[in-house]
Order: structure tokens, then sequence, then C-alpha cells
């Protein structure tokens, strides 16, 4: 897994609060391959049925071309469980989520794509919004090793991460390696398991 | 000293740490894995790895998302990718030593139709899915919850899962339902009360005279809907209905296993005086009918309610997002609920697709007639030969409604089950997010017998108002 260190790049505005996994990829994009996806990136939010470009969405916009960040809402991307709504946004170069609350699986599945979503205060994370409608192409800062946002304003806000999660995309390792230096464990874990539960 | 007072959920959780690390991450051992046809990406993981499966015996799979509610046929799924994803099951099963339920087997269905239904799901154990309502399984006393392809591939290499330990919330709902009033009903009102991020975070334990009075078909409705309260899973205390539901089930312990099992899963529900992180009670008398309006499932109304006005929302935000909801809902704030028409009904999902929701629907079918395109499509095929048994199928299909196939269908639509632009449908599903039956549908949830009396009456109709 590639290692996310520190991210400076245009940082793009999404304001809907609760802005489900359905409306980052539409299912119907689901089953095909994944480099055939990344057209399907907020594909009913950036267009009209009729497949014509809605000009107010943020992704349509010139100025912010080339984000790597999503400034969110709360709830952001809840509800299904689709890895792929964290794909496509890697594959289109989005590798940060900034907002006051995700949902909780895509939350789990950033850090098995070396994304990093962070948790901001509300008032924090809506004025960052504002900031970046106000001067659109503004960048934001972030630095994983000090846990920090710089915002367009220059203000510094620190976040929390697990120290495991961070460590894990500081040094882009892969889980699955991981655990598997704990064999020892998993086999006593199974072993008593036999044992106790052992109608299973 | 007495040993401290523990909820369920805390009970499954240290029964199954591996490890323990300093820095507050677990490693969590993982019972049951189930399978669809979506879970081709985990095997392809796997493969990349030239790892094998840890724990094949712990699998349990059944195609569901992608197979056609028309046919039987995998030759006849139309798109190449679905097609392939829906054979890929079979060889990847095979290979691997998982249980398949396949395509004409008569055990296939939804996933969390069929993990239960087949004894799989236990009081107890720990389950994962590579699918968000994997908290269904809850309902019989399991911490279950969905994960994601990558995680479904570590488990597949690991039957291990990372976990920093989610917090335990209490959802009490006490009283009687009234008339009418389904689990469906039930959940749609807690989400209407703690909103659709009330739960971020938790565990949800449902308790409370109304949920324990629930059959273990209603408990997993209300357990499926965890998600859409934001939680991490939910969860019911198993009880005598449980152990009843579970006997003789082809994946539930027999014999002395069975004695095992049971005095295991006894000890599982809550100890009096547990703490929870937080609680939230519900009146259950006070449930009515529930239909959502907008485009998220906290914006549910009992179906005596208006369209709401903008105007009343508490900040700009709001106002906002409701202003957006209604807009693509095509709804007049002031309509009343039962003034609204509906296009199109669909009776099914891991939701609201098991053999109670046929029968209550077909209650209601029965004598009258959809003056709307109904479906019904059962969760499994074995609802679908239970319903057959009773006639049910006979009462649907005289009432007009077309009896199909079971898979996840027109919930999420990937097989291609979709509604039209601008349509509006009365589901029994469980998401009415934008686009989710299809670009420019419009969702409204409900419970079955609620889609029959929309069904039947071309516009949403308060259902008590039939069944009188």
């Amino acid at each position: 897994m590639e290692p996310f260190t520190t991210l400076d790049a245009v940082a793009i505005p999404i304001d809907q609060p609760n802005l489900d996994t359905d409306q980052i990829i539409p299912a119907r994009f689901l089953g095909r391959p994944r480099d055939t996806q990344v057209e399907a990136l907020f594909h009913d939010l950036r267009y009209t049925p009729e497949r014509v470009p809605r000009p107010a969405f943020v992704t349509n916009m010139p100025a912010f071309a080339g984000a790597r960040i999503v400034v969110a809402e709360r709830n952001f991307a809840c509800g299904s469980s689709r890895e792929n709504a964290v794909t496509v946004m890697v594959d289109n170069g989005l590798k940060a989520f900034i907002a006051p609350s995700f949902g909780d699986i895509f939350f789990n599945n950033c850090f098995q794509n070396g994304a990093l979503p962070i948790r901001l205060p509300a008032p924090r994370a809506a004025e960052l919004r504002a900031a970046l409608h106000a001067h659109p192409g503004a960048r934001i800062k972030i630095d994983l090793a000090s846990q920090t946002v710089v915002g367009p304003d220059g203000k510094t806000d620190r976040f929390e991460i697990d120290s495991f999660r961070k460590d894990c995309l500081l040094n882009g390792k892969d889980e699955v390696s991981l655990t598997l230096g704990y064999e020892k464990d998993i086999a006593a874990f199974e072993a008593k398991q036999r044992q106790e539960m052992s109608w299973l | 000293m007495a040993a401290a007072a523990r909820t369920m959920f805390e009970k499954i959780w240290q029964r199954h740490v591996v490890v323990d690390r300093p820095d507050g991450y677990t490693l969590l051992y993982i019972d049951r894995h189930l399978m669809h046809d979506g879970s081709a990406a985990g095997f392809a993981r796997l493969r990349e790895r030239k790892m094998k499966l840890r724990r094949p015996d712990r699998g349990f799979a059944t195609p569901d998302h992608y197979v056609r509610s028309d046919s039987r046929s995998i030759a006849d799924i139309a798109d190449p990718n679905h097609r392939k994803l829906v054979e890929q099951i079979r060889t990847n099963t095979a290979e691997s030593g998982v249980t398949l339920f396949d395509l004409g087997d008569e055990r296939q269905g939804i996933a969390h139709v069929v993990g239960p239904e087949q004894g799989v799901t236990q009081p107890g154990l720990t389950l994962v899915c590579g699918d968000s309502h994997t908290s269904t399984h809850g309902a019989l006393g399991a911490l279950a919850f969905g994960i994601g392809s990558s995680e479904v591939a570590h488990v597949m290499a690991t039957q291990c899962l990372w976990q920093r330990k989610p917090k335990a919330m209490r959802v009490s709902v006490d009283g009687t339902l009234g008339a009418g009033i389904t689990a469906k009903d039930v959940i749609l009102a807690i989400i209407a009360k703690i909103g659709t991020a009330g739960a971020v975070g938790h565990v949800l334990e449902y308790a409370g005279s109304a949920i324990r009075d629930l059959s273990i078909e209603g408990r997993l409705t209300v357990c499926n809907m965890s998600i859409e309260a934001g939680a991490k899973a939910g969860m019911v205390a198993p009880d005598d209905k449980t152990i009843a539901y579970l006997e003789g089930r082809p994946f539930a312990p027999k014999g002395k296993e069975w004695d095992k099992a049971v005095a295991y899963w006894r000890g599982v529900p809550s100890d009096e005086g547990a703490a929870f992180d937080r609680d939230v009670s519900l009146d259950a008398a006070a449930i009515t009918p529930m239909v959502t309006w907008g485009t998220s499932p906290e914006d549910a109304l009992p179906i005596t309610g208006r369209i709401p006005e903008p105007s009343t929302a508490p900040d700009a935000a709001k106002k906002d997002s409701m202003e957006r909801a209604l807009d693509y809902m095509g709804l007049t704030p002031g309509t009343p609920l039962e003034e609204v028409p509906v296009d199109r009904v669909f009776i099914g999902s891991c939701t609201n697709s098991r053999i109670e929701d046929l029968r209550a629907a077909a209650k209601v079918a029965e004598g009258r007639k959809a003056v709307i395109p109904s479906w019904v499509v059962a969760g499994s095929g074995l609802v679908k030969k239970q319903a057959e048994a009773e006639g049910l199928d006979k009462i649907f299909r005289a009432a007009g409604f077309e009896w199909r196939e079971p898979g996840c269908s027109m919930c999420v639509g990937m097989n291609g089950d979709t509604g039209k632009p601008g349509q509006r449908i009365a589901s029994t599903s469980n998401r009415n997010f934008i686009g989710r039956q299809g670009p420019g549908v419009r969702t409204h949830l409900v419970s079955p017998a609620m889609a029959v009396a929309a069904a039947v009456s071309g516009h949403f109709t308060d259902v008590r108002k039939l069944l009188a």
C-alpha cells in the first residue's frame, strides 16, 4: 500500500449532510472492473439523467481541477459498505476526507486504501467549506505525522487518529501481513474455541 | 467480588478477542463469514496474494445482488460483468470449500435471509459480510456487521479483523404496538427519532417489552436497519423464541452440542444493571404506520402526517437539505401523505421479504386489486416455497401482483430491476437514497402491509383502514 505522509492540494467542498455512498458511486457501476469505474465518481450529482453535466457541481468547475482533498458535512459516506466509494475517489486523486463525522464502514475502508479520513469539529469543517467556496482552488495542507490540517486561512487544526491506523498509513503497512504476525495467537484462540464452542 | 455487569455486546466482544494491543486496537475473531456475488473482489485479492481461505468451514455463500428476479438461469443475465460475478461465486466456493447455496437451489436467497433461515446465524457469535445490512443477524443475539472488500479479504485470509471497540447504546421500546403496526414501523420511528447518524460509533441493543414481543422475523427487520441509524451493529437479547427458532435448522447444533450451545446462549443477554454509553426510549403505543417522505431514512413520518414545510426547519442547513429532498421527491409541503400518488410497489429486500412479511402483505391484498404495477420478491427459495404452500402466491397473483424469484432485486437495482426516472415507488426496502432504485426514481420506505395498501389504492393509505 502507498504510504500517506503529507498532502498539500486543492480541496473540494461537499455541503450535503448524510451524503451516502450511493451518491459517491451509484450501484449500477459496481459490477464493472475497477479501471472502468473512474468516470462513475459522483455520477448522478455531476450529470442529469440525460447525462448533461450540472455546472454547479464542484467537480464540474474548472477551478477545482486537480483536487485531492474533500471537505464534507456530517455523516459523510454513510450507507452501503461498497469499498468502491473509497477506490473511485482514490482513482480520481482524492485521498483525504475532512468531515465532522463519517459512515463507519467508509471510515474503515479508507485505511485499507491509503486514504485518510479526518474528523474536525462541525463549525471548523463548515468554515473550511465556506473558504473553499469563496476561493475556488484554495489549498489545504495535511501532515499526518504531526496530525495537523492547515486551512486556506492559515489556521492550523490538530486532529485525532488511532496510533495503529496512523502507523499503518505512514508506513504503507498492509494489515494482512501485520495480522499474519499474530499467527500463534490466532491458532491459540482457535484451539480454545474448539473446546469451549465445539458446536461451531 | 462479583463480576461487573456487562452488556451483551461486551460479552460477545470479550469472548472473541485474539489480541488486545496497547494502542486500543483489538484483533477480533470472526465466527461466521457470509459471502455473496459481490464478494468476488475479496477472492481476487486473496488470489493476488497467493493465499487460501483460513477457515472455509466458517464461510457460507449465496448469490443475491446480481441474480435476475424473473429467471434462475445464469445465462439469462445480460450484462457480461454481472454474469461473471454470479459464475465466480460458484467457482470461488468450489475451489475454496465454502458452503454455497447456489442459484437453482431452494436454499438460495438474500444472504441476510439465508443466514438465519439455515441456522448459520446464532447467538453470541461474531458474523461479518461484505454488505452493510449484515446488522440484520444481530436479531438472534449475534454481533454482526458489514465490512468492505479489503476486510472481506482480510477475514478470508486470517478469520480475524482489526477493530477499535465501539460504544454501546440501548434503545428501549416499551408498551404494546397498536393493530397493524409492524417491526418496520418501529425501526422507522426509531431512526426518525435518533437520526441517520444517531448511533454512529455505537452498537445498538434493542430492548423493552415491545421488542421482546416481536417475533424473530420482526427483530430481523428492526436490526436490519441499524445501519440506517449509523450504528456499527444492532442486536436483540436471545430468549426462548430465539432458541425455538434455531432448533432443527440445518446448521444449528444437534444433540449434546445443542445443549452446550444453549447453555452459552442463555448467558449472552446483558446483565441486570449493565451500563450503556447512551440510552434512548420510545413508547410503543405512540408508533403509527410510517412512510418516508425524503431522501434519507430519518425522513420518516406517521401516515397521518403531511409533507413537512422547510420553513419550519431548525436551521438554514436543514432547510436547504429539506428543500433539496422535496425537489428530488417532487413533493409539495403541506400535502397530506395519504394524498401522495404512487406509481409502483416493491415488496422484498433483506428488510421485509420473509414469510411473515409476505403473510402480512397477502392479508391486505386478499380480495383486492393492485391498481399500479406491484412486485413481490421473496427473500429466499425456501420462503417462496413456504408462501406457495400457504397459497400466498395465488392471493398475490389474483390481486395483480407479480410473483418473482428471490434476490435483492429492486432494493438496490444492481440486477437491472429499477424504476424509471420520476417514478414514485412504495418500497419495503431500507434506503430511500437519491437514485437508489434507479436514476431519478423516488423511493418511499414502508412496511409490507402499507406497500399493499398503496398498491390497491394508488396512493399512500393508512393500512389500518383496510384492516378494520
